[in-house]
């Protein structure tokens, strides 16, 4: 009985449907019709499955990329807009020999790209022998003159490269791009990989597809010789991002995470006599190695786009000084220029003696008379956009005109257009892609979602290459794009589409690169110990706004409860709590006040800036406090109902807060965290007892005060009277047990400040601990009556001290 | 002619400047054919921690300074001999403009000269549509490539004011040409624009001009501090030119050059990074006194 013949009568067919397109390759099928062999194993695996089991197992996967919080910034002026990472459930599978065959070929690529690269930055003589225009190198903003004559630490240019490849009709594959700028992606097919492997976990395909961890530690290792050279001092590496606001930010995260590498920001860095360091809580430490996921025009301000306010001065001497290796050289974006692939094919010959073994897209640079003649009479089949663009063929933005016709508007026909600006422009071949199969969800007239069914959609694959000391290495599968099912050109790509994971499979079970550790996961070297200033100080603020956010909302319960027993908003107390939170920017004529979301959403955003260091769960809590909170807005009701409110939000806090304390590693980044809870908690005590404890507050004041410091249990147990002045303040300021009054809090701070480096100077407290220590001593050593609402506003101020001390010595 | 120049630039910051880090293209140099400097010299006070002197892509003389320690305020202070090398008004020998476009496509290099650095738009001086039309305008048939610079320098001239409270260093030329106005610096870009939409290479110099003129003729427009002017190639046989818009004249002996580029980007006297809120302000002053009358 052939597989899956048994369960013929419940599944449907998800193949039957399956058309191949005419004149088009597929992966699937072979020009007769006839499934790979390499696709058998998985198809035999998928067809037997129910519908139901397929869209369970595929919410799986999609359920894996939520949770890790695998997301795709868009470009959008509101940063809460991150769109679900869009898989393509089913992978395209490919036979290792192709694969092998693919890497021969795109590692002659490789080296051919670092030696035009060496030309370029050296002698040009590539130029000056007319086998590239001047002019498209002069030209670019991607040519960078201060490179020029400078040799890369290391000895070469390319450390980490993408090609985007595609298969011709006839079955052989193509390079529509080359990514030598700062590659994306290669995270994102980790990620991709672990959503498979929670779709399909069976041993049986899974033994036969090739690892990717291999690779990455390759690549790792790698970028530690380049960091610290033997017989040099040792020197760090880093991954230099441009931040929160880039749209593959979360891929360096965790690529980060993966590689136990410190992520950075150009304001972390500083270069000092010709050597970049990274700013830390122990001054500048020495850095030999950036990956850089940074374009390089914006790396440098002093040499570079001056306009740049993410790049870090001086950091193109460091480079210069031959102490600073970058993976990849600055400047390297020149080979991502489109019209290198009209030359290439040329250069190939010239440089290396041998044509390309893996063609690349057609490319006809329209500054030549033929060339011009060629595009303009073959206008029907081709891409025609700029000739400088360094976008992928089949990125919207990058071409203007297709199939004979104007994208948008324009003036005057195609042929004058090239004979206008004929250097400027390039006319790519509008290829064909090979289609793979995709899963296609069936709606019901209904709205329920039907039984869905496979279909061929055009493909893309991105291949990762890697230098190493033995030579480049490739990921071994990766990371396709898919096409929307209508179209198979190339142009497809451009709405968006999803993507998916390749499997490169064997015949026989591989073995795991890795054995003791499962792959993407708790794979790590030993934490690098440093801990970038930039970072401190964002989880500094992030201990200190959770902290504002949970005295605000229990504030603001307060204030609600006792609205809902005295239904009096002329109340004294009720007016008391209005202007002590107005104080704080809080309206409370709103019922859950603006300022409250905007104090969650500033947690956010210092979370978001330490999405490497933060844990997964953590960071979904902290939204789902942001997007709760949001949703309250609308619907709670003053009184009890807002009081209940408050009461979930204090619990979701505290789960924020408990996942913190409970999870997070004892790393110097969790003392800054706590320092700022601390801090921010002894403060707002402080003024919600220089307020409710004064002489002129409102009768019940003072219970007030211990409702809001959480202690009203206590103060029961500890004094079985009413409240007064004195028990007040022994409770919530002077006991040492009490985790909410100053003393606890102080003692605290002074805890955590000993525990940070530089704590001891020549056997001397720091000056960080000179402001504690003092403070502490009065507090434990003062009776209540000490405690006047006078030194309790002094109190604030040397907090504000404590903050500043920290700041200076830590955090810049 | 021989000059002794003096030059002063200080700066001071509202708020201490953190690790400031400087770039000062700010040296004249030699070069063949057209001045000789015997005698330069670069004080920088603050002391800097870190000093590096080097030549630039384009050949100009750099000086990067880097401060480890917050300064208040900075003292840039030059002192050189330069001997401007007299050179006879340049004799037409450029092809007609329209047979420009071949010379260009003959010129094979990427070396710091090469016309095509200065083709296209730069980082300063977009493409701007309006310089454009306002040079075709000027063109007439059979205009070799250095008549129509000297018409659209001539016409720029007539058409601009000098304004020294019109623009500031940011004004994008497209702005300084709409309202016709102001200073060497923006002559200098809204030329480049216009000679570039016409295929002209063009590119910018920094400099000095002798603060005062020979006898009987008038003080020269920007003699008061550093001035700009226009570079442009017109040929493989005269390669290049340099114009003067402000002052509506070739560059004769009362210029010395400081630095060369696509626009003021490339040359600016001092490029700073500057960690500090707040702003700084600057004075800046210029002695060029020709030591003997030579010629």
């Amino acid at each position: 009985m052939p597989p899956g013949a048994q369960q013929d009568i419940f599944a449907p067919d998800f193949f039957a449907d399956y058309r191949q397109h005419p004149g088009v390759a597929d992966e699937l099928f072979d020009e007769n019709g006839k499934m790979r062999p390499v696709w058998r194993r998985f198809v035999d695996r998928f067809a037997r499955l129910s519908p139901e089991e397929v869209r369970t197992r595929f919410e799986k996967g999609n359920q894996y990329l939520r949770d890790a919080g695998v997301f795709f910034r868009q470009y959008s002026t509101d940063p809460l807009v991150e769109r679900d990472w869009p898989l393509s459930h089913i992978p395209v599978i490919l036979h290792e020999d192709e694969w092998t065959q693919i890497c021969a070929g795109l590692t002659q690529r490789a080296d051919l790209l670092e030696l035009v690269m060496a030309d370029l930055y050296g002698p040009a003589q590539l130029v000056a022998d007319n086998h590239l225009p001047a002019e498209l190198v002069a030209r670019s903003p991607h040519w960078l003159r201060p490179m020029v004559g400078v040799p890369p630490r290391g000895g070469h240019y390319l450390h980490f490269l993408a090609f985007e490849i595609g298969r011709s009709p006839d079955g052989s594959w193509f390079v529509l791009g080359d990514r030598t700028q700062a590659p994306s992606g290669a995270g994102f097919a980790l990620e991709n990989r672990m959503a498979t492997g929670r779709i399909f976990p069976e041993r049986f395909p899974r033994a036969y597809i090739h690892k990717l961890a291999g690779f990455f530690s390759s690549f790792r290792d790698a970028m530690e010789t380049l960091a610290s050279p033997r017989f040099e001092t040792p020197r760090t590496g880093g991954i230099l991002t441009p931040g929160p606001s880039n749209d593959t930010y979360y891929e360096h995260t965790y690529i980060a995470r993966y590689l136990g590498m410190m992520l950075l920001e150009g304001e972390d860095l500083l270069v000092e006599n010709g050597e970049a360091m990274v700013r830390t809580i122990e001054g500048p430490k020495p850095l030999g190695m950036l990956w850089r996921r940074i374009d390089a025009s914006f790396a440098d301000p002093l040499e570079f786009d001056h306009s740049s306010h993410i790049g870090t001065p001086g950091l193109m001497e460091a480079v210069r000084a031959g102490n600073l290796a970058m993976a990849n050289a600055l400047g390297s974006g020149i080979l991502e220029m489109r019209a290198m692939m009209a030359f290439l094919p040329r250069i190939s010959e010239v440089l290396m003696g041998q044509p390309l073994k893996l063609p690349n897209i057609a490319t006809w640079w329209c500054g030549g008379a033929p060339e011009r003649t060629w595009v303009r009479d073959n206008a029907q089949n081709m891409l025609i956009g700029p000739a400088d663009s360094v976008d992928l063929p089949f990125d919207l933005g990058a071409t203007i005109a297709l199939g004979g016709q104007f994208k948008g508007e324009a003036a005057g026909s195609i042929a004058e257009w090239l004979e206008r600006a004929g250097d400027r422009l390039v006319g790519q071949e509008a290829v064909t892609l090979s289609t793979t199969p995709a899963w296609e969800e069936e709606i019901e007239a209904d709205g329920s979602s039907g039984s869905g069914r496979v279909v061929p959609c055009p493909m893309t694959v991105r291949v990762f290459a890697a230098r190493t000391e033995t030579g480049w290495q490739f990921m071994k599968g990766g990371y396709a794009r898919i096409g929307r099912p209508e179209d198979t050109t190339a142009l497809a790509m451009q709405r968006g589409g999803s993507v998916a994971d390749v499997w490169v499979v064997s015949d026989r079970p591989v073995h795991r690169n890795v054995p003791s550790q499962p792959e993407g996961r708790d794979y790590r070297r030993a934490a690098p110990g440093i801990l970038p200033a930039r970072a401190a100080d964002n989880l500094y603020w992030l201990g200190r706004y959770l902290e504002r956010t949970e005295d605000a909302v229990r504030l603001i319960r307060a204030y609600h409860l006792r609205l809902a027993e005295t239904d009096n908003r002329n109340d004294p107390r009720l007016k008391a709590l209005r202007s002590y939170l107005k104080g704080y920017g809080f309206d409370l004529s709103q019922t859950i006040p603006e300022a409250l979301i905007g104090r969650i959403a500033s947690a956010r955003a210092c979370a978001g800036k330490v999405r490497d260091r933060f844990s997964t769960d953590g960071w979904a809590a902290l939204n789902d406090l942001l997007k709760t909170t949001s949703r309250m807005t609308g619907t709670a009701q003053p009184g009890d109902d807002c009081a209940r409110a408050m009461s979930v939000l204090v619990r979701k806090i505290a789960g924020i807060t408990g996942l913190v304390h409970e999870n997070m590693y004892r790393f110097s980044g969790w003392h800054f965290l706590s320092l700022g809870r601390a801090l921010e908690r002894a403060d707002a005590m402080a003024s919600l007892l220089a307020v409710f404890t004064a002489e002129e507050a409102p009768q019940g004041s003072l219970d007030l005060a211990v409702e809001v410091g959480d202690s009203v249990i206590t103060h029961q147990r500890r004094f079985r009277v009413e409240t007064n002045r004195d028990t007040v303040v022994d409770l919530l300021a002077l006991d040492a047990d009490n985790p909410r009054a100053l003393l606890f809090m102080i003692r605290r701070l002074r805890q955590l400040a000993e525990a940070l480096p530089g704590a001891q100077v020549h056997g001397r407290p720091s000056h960080l601990l000179r402001a504690i220590l003092p403070l502490e001593a009065e507090i434990a050593c003062a009776n209540p009556a000490e405690i006047t609402t006078e030194r309790l506003w002094r109190l604030r101020d040397e907090l504000a001290v404590i903050s500043d001390r920290l700041s200076t010595s830590y955090l810049r | 002619m021989l000059y002794d120049i003096k030059l002063t630039i200080g700066y001071s910051y509202k708020a201490t400047s953190d690790r400031a880090r400087n770039i000062l293209r700010l040296l004249p140099s030699d070069m063949p054919g057209l001045q000789r400097v015997p005698r330069r010299l670069l004080e920088v006070t603050p002391r800097p921690d870190e000093r590096h002197d080097r030549v630039d892509f384009f050949g100009n003389a750099t000086s990067i300074v880097a401060w480890h320690q917050p300064i208040e305020a900075v003292e840039l202070s030059l002192s050189a001999q330069v001997e401007r090398i007299a050179a006879p008004q340049p004799f037409d020998l450029s092809p007609p403009l329209a047979a420009l476009a071949q010379d260009l496509a003959g010129q094979h290099s990427l070396a710091p000269d090469s016309p095509h650095h200065f083709s296209a738009a730069s980082q300063m001086v977009g493409p701007m549509i309006e310089t454009t039309k306002y040079a075709r305008a000027l063109l007439r048939p059979g205009m070799t490539a250095m008549q129509a610079v000297e018409a659209v320098g001539h016409a720029l001239n007539r058409d601009m004011s000098f304004d020294p409270e019109a623009t500031t260093v940011d004004t994008p030329p497209a702005e300084a040409f709409a309202n016709r106005h102001g200073v060497c610096q923006d002559f200098t870009h809204i030329m480049i624009a216009a000679l570039r939409g016409i295929g002209i290479p063009a590119g910018y110099v920094s400099g000095f001009l002798r603060t005062f003129p020979p006898p009987g003729q008038p003080r020269l427009e920007g003699a008061d501090a550093m001035h700009a002017w226009v570079r442009a190639w017109v040929g493989q046989e005269m390669g290049w030119i340099e114009f003067d818009p402000t002052n509506d004249q070739y560059a004769c002996t009362d210029y010395i050059t400081v630095g060369h580029g696509r626009d003021y980007g490339d040359v600016a006297p001092v490029r700073g990074a500057i960690r500090s809120a707040g702003g700084q302000e600057s004075h800046q002053a210029v002695d060029v006194i020709p030591l003997e009358e030579t010629a």
